[in-house]
């Protein structure tokens, strides 16, 4: 398999964009808090107008790591950012289960964690450059 | 024999909680896999079952989760400051640490352990000298002996009481 | 008086989780994004399940978060370690402001 060719990263950090990515959280923070986006499933349940502030907050998570996924410069970091977004996913069906009362998502919790796990390992596995049953 | 048996237990308990409620039928059926599994791996993961009946150890693995827990809850806030902080100020770098661990779940925990700690990811374990590589995100000196006593040192004390 | 408390160990991991992506998006190489992400996104959802095993009590969905609690802590240092051992092999360099590599030097030393 080919090498990456990455030098390690090159980004730098200067005030300005950091001035601009705080402004830009906190106008999509804003506006996940006061002026939060109806869902179109599941309107009339209890507690929906907290959860649905919790479901964008974790839309915004998801967004950041498929950033990395589509910008990531070697292929371990798509392969952490892969891993990340599965975790964060758990989360979400977690927090769909209470308003909703059906206990089957966080069925789909668990079988997402563990299945992100094995995916994890076999790129793992991929990226050191052995078969899989090594 | 018997680490077969606490394996099949172990996996039972997995299933109930699983299952939960439990029910007979779903109970029955848990039993049969969770024999057929642990006839299948044998003593594979749990090598010393004699270590398994000292209640001293439970003990300590209680209090080794208190501060596990609060470890991480510290690590978390570390690593929000960094985060947000408009330099990021890292000094990122591979160090190597010793540890006296020897048993193979006695390192498992370790290694997990500080990867769930402030700034600090175990790269690689170096099993037979004991040695592990530890990527450390404010790295405070390369030597080894000054990075094992700010890495290792605090788990290592109370997990040696747990696993050896 | 458990539902509040659910509810603020909810929002607590929200908070872990969105700084977890945020240090995934601006921290300069894969190992320090690999820090960050794991360390606070894998608290964040442990807090989250904690959080529902609050507000659900001891029923079917509480118990399954406990035991999505128990699988998260020992599988996501795993798979940490396997991936920074993956991108090491593979090639990828440290961060040119990183200071020491040990680990580097020690596979010099072996081949």
């Amino acid at each position: 398999m080919n090498k990456p060719a990455g030098n390690g990263g090159t980004e730098r950090h200067s005030t300005g964009a950091w001035l601009a990515g705080i402004a830009l959280l906190a106008v999509l923070l804003a506006v996940i808090f006061f002026r939060t986006p109806e869902v179109p499933f599941f309107q009339d349940l209890p507690h929906m107008d907290l959860f649905r502030r919790c479901f964008f907050i974790l839309f915004l998570c998801m967004a950041l790591c498929l950033y990395r996924i589509c910008r990531g410069p070697t292929p371990p970091d798509r392969a952490v950012a892969i891993d990340i977004l599965g975790i964060v996913i758990v989360g979400f069906c977690a927090i769909l289960a209470i308003p909703t009362g059906r206990s089957w998502y966080i069925d789909i919790g668990i079988a997402w964690a563990l299945q992100s796990f094995i995916g994890a390992l076999c790129l793992a596995k991929h990226l050191e450059g052995k078969r899989f049953d090594e | 024999m018997r680490s077969k048996m606490v394996r099949a237990a172990l996996c039972f308990l997995v299933w109930l909680g699983l299952t939960y409620p439990p029910h007979w039928e779903s109970a029955v059926v848990g039993l049969a896999a969770s024999v057929f599994v642990a006839a299948l791996t044998g003593s594979m993961f749990i090598q010393r079952p004699h270590l398994l009946g000292h209640p001293g150890r439970y003990f300590w693995f209680l209090i080794y989760v208190l501060v596990v827990v609060w470890e991480c809850f510290k690590a978390n806030i570390e690593v929000a400051f960094l985060v947000a902080h408009p330099k990021v100020p890292i000094r990122p770098g591979i160090v190597k640490v010793k540890t006296s661990l020897r048993s193979d779940t006695g390192l498992t925990v370790l290694a997990n352990s500080i990867t769930l700690t402030p700034g600090t990811l175990t790269v690689d374990v170096d099993r037979e000298n004991g040695v592990l590589f530890v990527h450390w995100i404010k790295v405070a000196s390369g030597d080894i002996e000054k990075a094992t006593q700010a890495i290792v040192a605090r788990f290592e004390r109370i997990l040696l009481k747990i696993f050896e | 008086m458990a539902e509040t408390a659910g509810i603020v160990f909810i929002v607590m991991g929200l908070f872990f989780d969105l700084f977890g992506c945020l240090g995934l998006v601006r921290l300069p190489d894969i190992y320090n994004r690999l820090q960050a992400a794991t360390k606070c996104v894998t608290f964040g959802t442990c807090s989250i399940m904690f959080g529902v095993f609050l507000m659900k009590g001891f029923n079917a969905t509480g118990f399954k978060a406990l035991l999505i609690i128990l699988f998260l802590v020992l599988t996501s240092p795993v798979a940490a370690h396997a991936l920074a051992r993956a991108a090491h092999i593979s090639g990828v360099k440290l961060w040119r402001g990183s200071v020491i590599d040990r680990y580097e030097e020690d596979k010099g030393k072996k081949e």
